[in-house]
């Protein structure tokens, strides 16, 4: 009995940390680093989560819990509120829909596949933001803070799959 | 039974699936509804989220600390690089410093005397708060520091933070804990200003990026290259003289100042009371101002 609750607890917890991953990157872009300019194009960590997960366990990043995490993105980083949580909404329904063509390809390709995600998450952003503050807002910060987030790829889709693979069951 | 739940399967998976494409539909109105309402009710939505930012201050802090040693750190070894260079540029500095003092004491003696000569009233001085960065904007798309210092240690909204450079911005929202600024470099923050050297009144704008711009000259106002910009005082909001910047460029495309500080190198700030609420005060006004004019109706409704 004991050992069966354990067990329900462990799985929980596991079935859990896609969406704790995900808090965490929101949590940590927010943190101040010492890099010069970075407060200005510090990347959008949670995009890579959010992509990964909808691409490998859909199941695991309910449509809800990413709605919260825009949220909280929209909420700590002082940008309007909802334009983040918009922006990842987007993000999950463009990905989930190309989820067949991206699954199971090479690294490259799923790169590549979150570079074109990420672009339009970046045009969408800016244009918001522009509409919400009715003037046209200067778009080379996005821009470099679109090659931060690309750049920033692949070290975090290594640790989401890293994860998958030690704790996630693969019958999922 | 196999049939059955089969029937159920067929029924069931295109239900959760138009369930499913609803519920994402509605999710997106919802978000667009809160753009809609954020832009309605600001300060709702600047209370939630002050408050939100109070709840994840002590991880905020907890995280920044550990940076804030290894930039510490790093910034040893690379003082240690140019010691010798810094040296000699100090040396060359203190010297010409040390003229500038003279000249300075001079002054201020002489400021002393016209003053009392002339019974001016002196500004009120100003009480200091110094708190530490916890977490910085996170994008580009919003200007926002936040600190670790809130209601508790006596901040209030609209209070000025500045560093030993200049003026780094204004408190937009404060919890218990922890509060926000809103940067200079903010789209929505408007600073009147005084170019030093001929007295032109002009506004600092900000534009979310790092061409800061000066609007609302008067005409045929000059500007020169390399002007340093001061606080004006104007409005009551920040108190005369504090530096801004240096105008850096002159152009069709405005004209661009660049801030004395770096936002992105601050690791404490200093918060000022000097005894000003303008923007406190100019909300008291608009609220009697309201009442005034719905007791005058009434008034006017019962004769």
């Amino acid at each position: 009995m004991r050992f069966a609750i354990w067990q329900k607890l462990d799985r929980l917890t596991r079935l859990f940390m896609p969406l704790v991953l995900s808090f965490l990157l929101v949590i940590l872009s927010v943190v101040q680093t010492p890099i010069t300019g970075h407060a200005q194009i510090s990347p959008v960590l949670a995009l890579a989560s959010i992509y990964h997960w909808v691409i490998y366990q859909p199941n695991l990043l309910p449509l809800f819990s990413v709605f919260i995490l825009g949220l909280l993105q929209d909420l700590l980083t002082g940008t309007p509120v909802g334009l983040y949580t918009l922006v990842f909404l987007t993000v999950y329904g463009v990905a989930l829909s190309q989820r067949r063509f991206l699954i199971g390809r090479s690294f490259i390709m799923y790169w590549f596949g979150f570079g074109v995600i990420s672009l339009m998450a970046s045009v969408e952003s800016w244009m918001l933001a522009s509409i919400w503050n009715w003037a046209l807002l200067d778009f080379t910060a996005l821009a470099f803070q679109f090659i931060i987030s690309v750049s920033m790829f692949p070290p975090l889709a290594w640790v989401c799959l890293r994860w998958q693979q030690a704790f996630l069951p693969q019958d999922l | 039974m196999e049939q059955r739940s089969n029937a159920l399967i067929r029924i069931a998976v295109p239900l959760t699936s138009l369930l499913q494409r609803f519920m994402y539909l509605g999710l997106i109105l919802l978000a667009f509804g809160l753009m809609l309402f954020s832009k309605v009710d600001v300060m709702l939505v600047d209370r939630v989220r002050a408050e939100v930012t109070d709840a994840f201050a002590p991880i905020l802090e907890a995280l920044s600390r550990p940076l804030a040693t290894v930039s510490d750190g790093m910034q040893i070894f690379q003082s240690l690089n140019i010691i010798r260079e810094n040296n000699i540029f100090l040396k060359t500095e203190n010297a010409h410093l040390m003229q500038w003092q003279a000249v300075a004491r001079k002054l201020r003696a002489e400021n002393l005397a016209l003053q009392q000569l002339l019974g001016m009233v002196k500004d009120q001085n100003a009480i200091y708060t110094t708190a530490r960065i916890i977490a910085g904007s996170g994008g580009a798309l919003s200007n926002m520091l936040v600190v670790n210092s809130g209601e508790k240690n006596g901040i209030r909204k609209g209070q000025v933070v500045i560093s030993d450079l200049g003026v780094i911005g204004r408190i937009s929202e404060v919890s218990s804990r922890s509060s926000r600024i809103r940067l200079l470099s903010d789209i929505n923050s408007r600073v009147p200003v005084l170019i030093e050297n001929n007295r032109t009144r002009a506004i600092v704008a900000g534009n979310n990026a790092a061409g800061t711009k000066l609007i609302h000259l008067p005409q045929g106002a000059r500007v020169t290259l390399n002007a340093r910009i001061i606080t004006s005082g104007h409005g009551g909001a920040f108190p005369p003289g504090l530096p801004v910047g240096i105008v850096s460029s002159v152009g069709d495309s405005g004209i661009k100042v660049q801030l004395f500080v770096d936002f992105s190198r601050l690791e404490y700030v200093r918060i000022a009371d000097f005894g000003l609420d303008g923007l406190e005060d100019l909300l008291d006004l608009s609220i009697q101002k309201r009442s005034g004019l719905s007791k005058v109706g009434r008034q006017s409704a019962k004769k």
